[in-house]
């Protein structure tokens, strides 16, 4: 086979595991259409005085987004890549034939076909239950956002393996990174609710910026559909991120 | 294909193999040849230096010093044309346990140019019951012959077999002997490392022992037999105490023991006359050396 072949095997078999795997189908499919649907029924009609006031409900469609796509992205790959690793299948794959980048490239083709799932999924409840039609006009913004910031977030959770020692530990330090950076970013609690400073905070790591293009790309109102500046950012995280896999990432387990 | 020239030359050729981690040498200066269509095993305690020797001939690990040939090629620089060739069972591998027996192998035989069909692996394996359970519903014996089934898909001339039975019950041992032995009828090398004696015997045509990194015998398994006939043990009571005699030529000292005792009107009380077996050997030749991983 191909080098593009061999990716497409890979992915097919990938995708079987994913859907097969119910730690994967519940955290990053079921959580985020069920922390939506909590957010959007408790604070429906309520407003955020964000760019003037805006709905709630439309708040959160690019602030759970933003979540299911990071979540696909950086949380999958971290926590499957360890296990893998752990499980000595990363070694056994090496000992084939097959180059050692086709089965990232399967994983990461994975997650983005899965983020892209939860962006389609979440725009339809959105527009379903809470009336959050989707822009269509930004529709090529919105896309460009998901790109740069599944390809970003891929790399962050490649290069995020480097730093976990062990299966068990793969979702504590995963969970301990992202959850806070959620809930500072406005992800969680709308980001008028927020004490001051605390998105300045935020801005320092990629989540926020990420919710910001995502925002500015979904959201009419405001400026330019396009956040270039907040995509700049999390690119330049996902470029540190790719230096730093391509440098520490091990295909032997840790443990043994 | 990356053929040999002659069929006569090894499959694997090792001379002068070092491999040090830091201060401590694992492995320490061995030299060894398998040759084409054998069932050869690697036998030695655990950290005798047989996972690292076995890591290197895979390509896993880089050697300190020595020559090493595997396939007419260093396995430190050979690549994928190498690898089509290659099968490799780690010694705690686990598989993915979302994937049926079947998809296992046909996930690997796409990383092969020239694969052997999955039915004929599944039967090779006997796994023809359990094609389409998951992995995570087989039994250890069965996951473990779903793993050498993996490494045979891409239908190699030489598998590696890392300690394959290491923490089996007796009848998945059972099994998964049976499967090694079949693949010398399918007329792979096969290079098998393991730390029962017995496993050895029953499935290597040659053994070579290794203890602390060097390599303390080796032959066939009835070679090693003859070795185990070296001494025999004479053991008896007298007044009361235990008399053992250790001795080259059996029979004689038997016969001038037995013609005094007669002579004498003493009954060699408990006489026994025991043969060293190969178990024997292998902890005599093993016990006194001290891990080096």
């Amino acid at each position: 086979m191909s080098g593009l072949a061999l990716v497409g095997h890979q992915f097919r078999y990938d995708q079987k595991a994913f859907w097969r795997n119910p730690a994967s189908v519940f955290f990053t499919v079921m959580f985020p259409v069920i922390l939506f649907l909590i957010l959007g029924l408790v604070f429906n009609g309520e407003t955020v005085d964000v760019r003037g006031g805006i709905e709630a409900t439309t708040y959160y469609v690019p602030a759970i987004m933003s979540l299911a796509i990071i979540s696909a992205t950086m949380q999958t790959l971290a926590m499957t890549l360890v296990i893998a690793r752990e499980d000595g299948r990363l070694k056994r794959g090496r000992g084939t034939p097959m180059p050692p980048w086709v089965f990232i490239a399967g994983r990461v083709g994975n997650s983005i076909v899965v983020a892209l799932m939860m962006l389609v999924l979440l725009a339809i409840i959105g527009g379903l239950l809470f009336g959050v039609d989707l822009p269509w006009e930004r529709l090529p913004a919105i896309l460009l956002a998901l790109v740069v910031g599944a390809a970003s977030f891929c790399c962050l959770g490649i290069a995020l393996t480097a730093a976990i020692p062990s299966q068990d530990a793969a979702a504590a330090i995963v969970n301990a990174m992202l959850l806070p950076l959620y809930f500072l970013s406005g992800v969680f609690i709308p980001e008028d609710q927020l004490p001051d400073g605390v998105i300045a905070f935020a801005d320092l790591f990629p989540v926020r910026h990420f919710f910001d293009a995502f925002f500015d790309a979904y959201v009419p109102a405001g400026g330019p559909a396009v956040s270039w500046d907040n995509l700049a950012i999390v690119a330049l995280w996902g470029v540190a991120g790719l230096v730093l896999a391509i440098r520490y990432f091990r295909w032997t387990p840790r443990s043994g | 294909m990356v053929e040999s020239p002659f069929l006569s030359d090894p499959v694997i050729s090792i001379k002068g193999l070092r491999k040090s981690y830091g201060e401590t040498e694992a492995v320490r200066g061995i030299d060894l040849e398998v040759n084409r269509g054998e069932v050869f095993a690697f036998l030695g305690p655990n950290g005798a230096g047989k996972t690292t020797t076995v890591e290197i001939l895979e390509g896993y690990r880089k050697r300190s010093g020595g020559e090493v040939t595997v396939l007419g090629e260093d396995p430190e620089r050979a690549g994928r044309e190498w690898r089509e060739q290659i099968g490799i069972v780690l010694q705690s591998g686990r598989l993915d346990p979302y994937l049926t027996v079947r998809e296992s192998l046909d996930l690997y035989a796409g990383y092969f140019r020239n694969p052997r069909p999955t039915g004929d692996v599944i039967a090779l394996i006997g796994l023809e019951g359990k094609a389409d359970e998951r992995a995570s519903r087989l039994s250890g014996g069965q996951q473990r012959r779903l793993d050498v089934g993996m490494a045979l898909v891409g239908d190699p001339e030489l598998l590696f077999l890392d300690e394959p039975t290491t923490g089996f019950d007796p009848s998945a041992r059972r099994q998964a002997w049976d499967v090694i032995a079949g693949l010398r009828d399918l007329g792979k090398t096969v290079f098998l490392t393991t730390h029962y004696m017995d496993e050895a015997q029953r499935l290597a045509d040659r053994v070579t022992i290794i203890a602390a990194g060097e390599i303390v015998a080796r032959g066939t398994p009835e070679d090693l037999g003859e070795r185990a006939s070296g001494e025999t043990t004479i053991r008896y009571r007298a007044d009361g105490r235990e008399v053992v005699l250790r001795t080259q030529t059996p029979v004689q000292t038997l016969h001038e023991l037995t013609a005094n005792a007669l002579a004498q009107g003493e009954a060699l009380e408990g006489l026994e006359v025991t043969r060293p077996s190969l178990e024997d050997v292998y902890l005599e030749l093993t016990a006194s050396t001290e891990p080096a991983e």
